[in-house]
């Protein structure tokens, strides 16, 4: 990894009373896929589209490939390109017509852009789609196209709001397979989902922000290694008890009570280490009534982080927030 | 400055030719008025000898002729007032974000939008007045070949500055309205006081004096008579009315019409300067 290709300082953006991002910092280096991740609301469209130069810059520094987005807004514009995260094609135009007006309005040359077209129609697969209009496409073909139509200029980074909302499975496997192609090629990716799985299966590094704040940040392992090797969720008899004797244990990093029992955090193989734990309870007769182990997940990150789940929180959250407004 | 507003033309362009529905309509229309009102009428009034006096030695102007003036400035004021609904429809679902984001300074695309309308203006009312003449209009009567081309120059200078006119007044109302609806209600509110307060069907001389002060600021009013001027002469009658155009008034007419289109200009430059689609 080469240098900073994106460097935010303290941003800061308020729409009215309303704090969207509050003092968000980070780096993003030179060919990585680096992932905002967050439920909906939590700020990072709003941070994407400072970025990108569609929401001025209110409040600290944003440089962007080398250029500040409140003094040398042009050049961030020429240099990056973007997916926007709602559908954003004129529906009567052909496949070939939207690439060939892209690349005329960021200036292209001509036979630059018969090339670039001829090489990303290819790229994305819609080879036998050139002359069709573009609401006769599929979901997933759209997003291809402007996916290619954000490559157009071949930018230094492309920038992906939810790259894969309201698509199928299988479609965003191929979308994924895409992004990752790209990266491969030496753009910079910078994406942002609500996905916990898209952003694991991408991402170099990710950061989690929620309430328009960073709440962590790393690579994807990294992060859930702060969560140990291994998670317990445990349901005893008198949780109270065996939450006294598991902190007393070695090898438990963590322990929490949640509503629905005890959540451990191990510090070694939890295969190991789990029947020691069972048996120590077991030996205080407090009744054991259900155990499952795993691999920590992003979710659980998230939820160590936040307190609450992503997924199911994210959609009363937005609620909230719209109501707040 | 760069050409980027070449590609919003030619998408604008694309647009036209593509809606094959709106393009027929956009079309059939004005010719429907002119068929059926200009028939209609004409046989209505040219049937009455005493209510159209003509004075000798002026020629007198048939009024399926005189209408006709009318109807291909209206066609422009129709085509230009809804011209500039489609960036509505790119605001909420299509690119104006690709176009906001993009290194395009904003103005081509007013720009574009706006020489997309007076294409489309110059494509209709050129459709128009063959149609016209087809019909028996008398245009040009009695002009030379290379009077008839001047004449037809002026006629189009003419449309071209209240097109844009009009292009960029309701291009600044769609980038700065949300709603479809709201933009549709503004238009055809404003169709129609534009219309009938204007001397595009008949004379406004026996007009009460606060709708001669509304015709006096209509724009529609200075088209047709620069239209009139140049397609009919500086002298006939018409309805009763005489018509005498000087040099002079033209000018005027033509210099309204500038100010006209560079007020609505900086209207629709300030929309998009501080446009944001987020």
């Amino acid at each position: 990894m080469a240098s900073a290709i994106i460097e935010v300082t303290d941003l800061e953006h308020s729409f009215g009373d309303v704090k969207a991002v509050d003092k968000v910092s980070f780096t993003v280096e030179e060919g990585e896929i680096f992932s905002f991740l967050g439920p909906n609301g939590a700020g990072k469209s709003t941070t994407i589209n400072v970025l990108t130069t569609q929401l001025p810059c209110q409040k600290g520094i944003v440089r962007v490939c080398g250029f500040d987005v409140r003094t040398n807004r042009q050049a961030v514009k020429k240099s990056i390109g973007v997916v926007f995260q709602d559908e954003v094609l004129d529906r009567d135009m052909t496949v070939r017509e939207t690439l060939e007006f892209h690349g005329r309005i960021y200036s292209m040359p001509r036979s630059e852009r018969l090339a670039r077209e001829t090489e990303l129609i290819e790229l994305v697969e819609l080879e036998q789609k050139l002359n069709v209009r573009t609401k006769h496409l599929s979901g997933g073909m759209k997003r291809r196209l402007e996916i290619a139509r954000g490559l157009m200029t071949r930018p230094r980074v492309l920038f992906l709001d939810e790259p894969t909302i309201g698509l199928d499975p299988q479609t965003r496997l191929k979308i994924w397979d895409y992004i990752k192609g790209i990266n491969e090629e030496g753009t910079t990716i910078f994406l942002t989902t609500h996905y916990m799985d898209e952003a694991d299966t991408l991402s170099d590094r990710i950061e989690i922000i929620d309430y328009g704040k960073i709440i962590a940040t790393g690579t994807s392992d990294s992060l859930k290694n702060t969560l140990g090797e291994d998670m317990i969720y445990l349901q005893t008899g008198d949780d109270d008890r065996a939450l006294g004797l598991a902190e007393s244990m070695s090898d438990v990093t963590g322990v929490k009570k949640t509503s629905k029992g005890l959540e451990l955090i191990l510090s070694a193989d939890g295969g190991r280490v789990m029947p020691k734990i069972l048996s120590s309870i077991g030996k205080e007769s407090i009744e054991i009534l259900s155990v499952r182990m795993k691999k920590p997940s992003l979710d659980d990150v998230f939820v160590h982080y936040t307190g609450r789940e992503l997924r199911a929180e994210s959609a009363e959250n937005a609620f909230h927030r719209r109501r707040r407004h | 400055m760069g050409r980027e507003f070449l590609t919003v033309y030619w998408r604008e362009m694309i647009r036209f030719v593509r809606f094959k529905g709106q393009l027929f309509a956009a079309l059939v229309q004005p010719a429907l008025w002119l068929l059926l009102f200009g028939i209609a009428m004409t046989s209505n009034f040219d049937s009455n000898p005493f209510a159209m006096p003509t004075i000798p030695g002026v020629v007198s102007v048939d009024y399926l002729t005189f209408m006709a003036a009318g109807v291909m400035a209206m066609t422009a004021l129709f085509t230009c007032l809804f011209g500039g609904m489609g960036l509505l429809f790119d605001k909420n679902w299509g690119i104006m974000k690709e176009m906001l984001a993009s290194p395009m300074p904003s103005y081509h695309i007013q720009i574009g939008v706006g020489l997309g309308g007076v294409t489309k203006s110059f494509i209709q009312v050129g459709l128009i007045m063959v149609f016209g003449l087809v019909l028996g209009v008398k245009f040009f009567l009695g002009f030379s070949a290379l009077e008839t081309v001047f004449a037809v120059l002026g006629i189009f200078a003419f449309i071209m500055i209240f097109s844009a006119g009009f292009i960029f007044l309701s291009a600044g109302l769609a980038m700065r309205v949300e709603s479809m609806e709201s933009v549709q209600a503004m238009m055809t509110l404003l169709t129609l006081p534009l219309m009938f307060s204007s001397n595009a069907l008949y004379s406004t001389s026996s007009f009460p004096v606060w709708l001669q002060t509304i015709s006096s600021v209509n724009p529609l009013t200075y088209l047709v008579n620069g239209i009139r001027y140049f397609a009919l002469g500086n002298d006939f009658t018409a309805m009763g009315t005489h018509y005498e155009y000087t040099g002079g008034e033209i000018a005027l007419s033509f210099a309204v019409l500038l100010v006209f289109a560079g007020l609505t200009f900086v209207f629709a430059w300030r929309a998009f300067r501080t446009a944001k689609v987020t």
